[in-house]
């Protein structure tokens, strides 16, 4: 149903003396990029009200989740933002592994940072380049997709899908880098994502239509940011320098030298600076990461959490009889909840996990950074030009897969 | 013992029920009651500073008395340090008081543990469905809402 428009003038002359307009835009409409609908009323182009609605992509994962094992789980955190799908993987194995008082090897932590790195990088090109495209400037999506296309080769190699990842495994990943990963990965990094970030940056940053179409348009002071539960670059555009990443290292962060940029105003201009900067900054972790990349194990060293190898599966019993308890009850989690956070694209990804023992999840829910960025749209654009809100959205990078669930 | 369970212990004797740092979470339990006062404390206390709502969610303990929790995630920007508070709720009176006016942005949680578990925000501005439709019949994540249950997909009302 819809909601019930309330109209506030603040006491101002409306423009051209008429009633304000009630317009609908979406679910299905093409600068929303995903379902996603807003109850705007206008006075004349100016935004006096804004309302935004959602839904439409629910999908009922924390439901869903409650009736699978604990590995059944991970395919479906692929498709919560579905943009970057390994850093969700990566998030939810965290948060279990928290709740198992495991550690994965030191292999599998650097594995993860650079695939959570690259997946930063594919998303913020996504995002950026969607946004653009809505400002009219398609080339930049073009030249975004190049590099993307290249990571997503990568990532196929990695685990044979290039979008419905499911890599990581409870105390571990799904396989091992392949032979050479490393250093196709470095190729991609040092080749062809510098010089497709540097187009952009030339095609952008000094161009004044960008400049007139972001500068000033969205803007959130700090203090109102943080009120509304932001995070990840949109936080950081306000000016806040809140990043996981740094404040509560996990994995091996804390040995990475890497800067955290801020914007001032937290305007679309400098939610788009910040990512671009992230994106340079995500590369020289990944260069980090792969030069430190120890050898070893990916997986714990626990029959509790790993599967037993093919070869022994066909030769003896106990391991036969061991994957198959595992692959039909699950992993077995002890009691007890946890909250486990990591630093998505967007923002703060957070996954509560209550457990009362055995295969399954209890509870599960998400906390999708979308969430309180879409809640904020309409402190982002109120008293803006209805052409801005496209602009402010795409800058948000809304993602309906994490905000639905 | 964690500084912020300390302080929380010290200021709301009678509040707080049980506290638990299990796998590194700080946790309270506490009464229903004063729940925005403890909110508002935790988040203007000099040393706590709670400044981000994180996360609000409902859970259901089908089969236990209270059933209902709900459960807030707070951190702090610059203590840089997370509590969990959780508050159980009867099933015959699932209403604790809304936490708008503590942070603004915990409004949509709210709709969304309304809408989810059928807790009852009292004072929330807009305490309406957010992820299912206004005719959407019964509490989706209830664990007694059947998974496979079908309900006519119908779009919003104009």
């Amino acid at each position: 149903m819809a909601e019930p428009f309330v109209i506030e003038t603040r006491g101002e002359v409306l423009d051209l003396q008429a009633e304000p307009m009630r317009i609908n835009i979406g679910p299905s409409h093409p600068a929303t990029h995903a379902t996603l609908r807003f109850h705007a009323t206008l006075d004349g182009e100016t935004i006096l009200d804004l309302v935004p609605e959602f839904g439409y992509l629910h999908r009922c994962f924390e439901k869903e989740s409650e009736n699978a094992t604990w590995t059944q789980v991970i395919p479906y955190t692929d498709r919560l933002n579905y943009v970057s799908p390994l850093m969700n993987n990566v998030g939810y194995a965290m948060a279990v592994e928290k709740l198992c008082g495991i550690e994965v090897p030191e292999r599998c932590q650097y594995i993860r940072v650079i695939i959570s790195e690259i997946s930063r990088i594919i998303d913020h090109m996504v995002c950026i380049g969607t946004n653009m495209v809505d400002l009219g400037a398609l080339t930049n999506f073009w030249y975004f997709w190049k590099p993307r296309e290249e990571v997503y080769k990568l990532i196929e190699e990695l685990c044979g899908q290039r979008l419905t990842t499911s890599y990581t495994r409870i105390g571990g990943a799904m396989a091992d880098l392949p032979e050479g990963w490393t250093d196709r990965m470095l190729s991609v990094c040092r080749g062809v994502i510098p010089e497709c970030i540097a187009d952009v940056n030339a095609l952008l940053t000094k161009n004044r239509i960008f400049i007139e179409r972001t500068m000033g348009v969205g803007p959130i002071s700090p203090k109102d940011a943080i009120a509304l539960g932001f995070t990840g670059p949109c936080l950081r555009a306000a000016g806040v320098p809140f990043d996981l990443r740094k404040d509560q290292p996990y994995l091996v962060y804390d040995r990475f030298d890497f800067d955290i940029p801020i914007g001032e105003k937290g305007d679309t201009c400098d939610r788009y600076m910040v990512r671009m900067e992230e994106m340079r900054q995500s590369l020289r972790i990944i260069e980090q990461a792969i030069a430190g990349l120890p050898g070893g194990p990916v997986n714990v060293d626990d029959p509790r959490f790993t599967l037993p190898g093919k070869d022994q599966v066909y030769e003896n019993i106990e391991a036969l009889m061991n994957h198959f308890k595992f692959i039909m009850e699950g992993v077995q989690v002890p009691a007890g909840e946890v909250y486990s956070a990591t630093e998505a694209a967007n923002g703060e990804l957070g996954f509560y996990i209550v457990s009362r023992g055995g295969g399954g999840p209890w509870k599960i829910k998400v906390r999708p950074p979308c969430f309180p960025l879409f809640q904020g749209i309409p402190h982002l654009v109120k008293g803006q030009m209805i052409a801005d809100l496209v602009a402010v959205l795409g800058s948000v990078n809304i993602i309906a897969g994490e905000l639905d669930r | 013992m964690s500084i912020v369970l300390d302080k929380l212990r010290a200021q709301f004797p009678s509040d707080v029920v049980s506290t638990h740092s299990d796998f590194g979470d700080d946790t309270a339990l506490v009464r229903r009651e004063r729940i925005v006062e403890i909110l508002a404390f935790l988040r203007d206390d000099p040393d706590l500073r709670f400044d981000f709502a994180m996360d609000l969610t409902g859970v259901d303990y089908l089969g236990e008395d209270p059933r209902f929790e709900v459960v807030y995630h707070l951190y702090s920007l610059e203590k840089k340090h997370r509590v969990r508070i959780k508050v159980r709720l009867h099933e015959e009176d699932p209403v604790i008081d809304t936490a708008v006016s503590v942070w603004p942005g915990i409004n949509w949680y709210e709709r969304e543990a309304w809408d989810m578990y059928g807790i009852v925000f009292r004072g929330h501005p807009n305490l309406k469905r957010i992820l299912m439709y206004e005719a959407f019949e019964g509490h989706a994540l209830r664990k007694d809402y059947p998974k496979a249950r079908r309900q006519p997909t119908i779009g919003p009302e104009e």
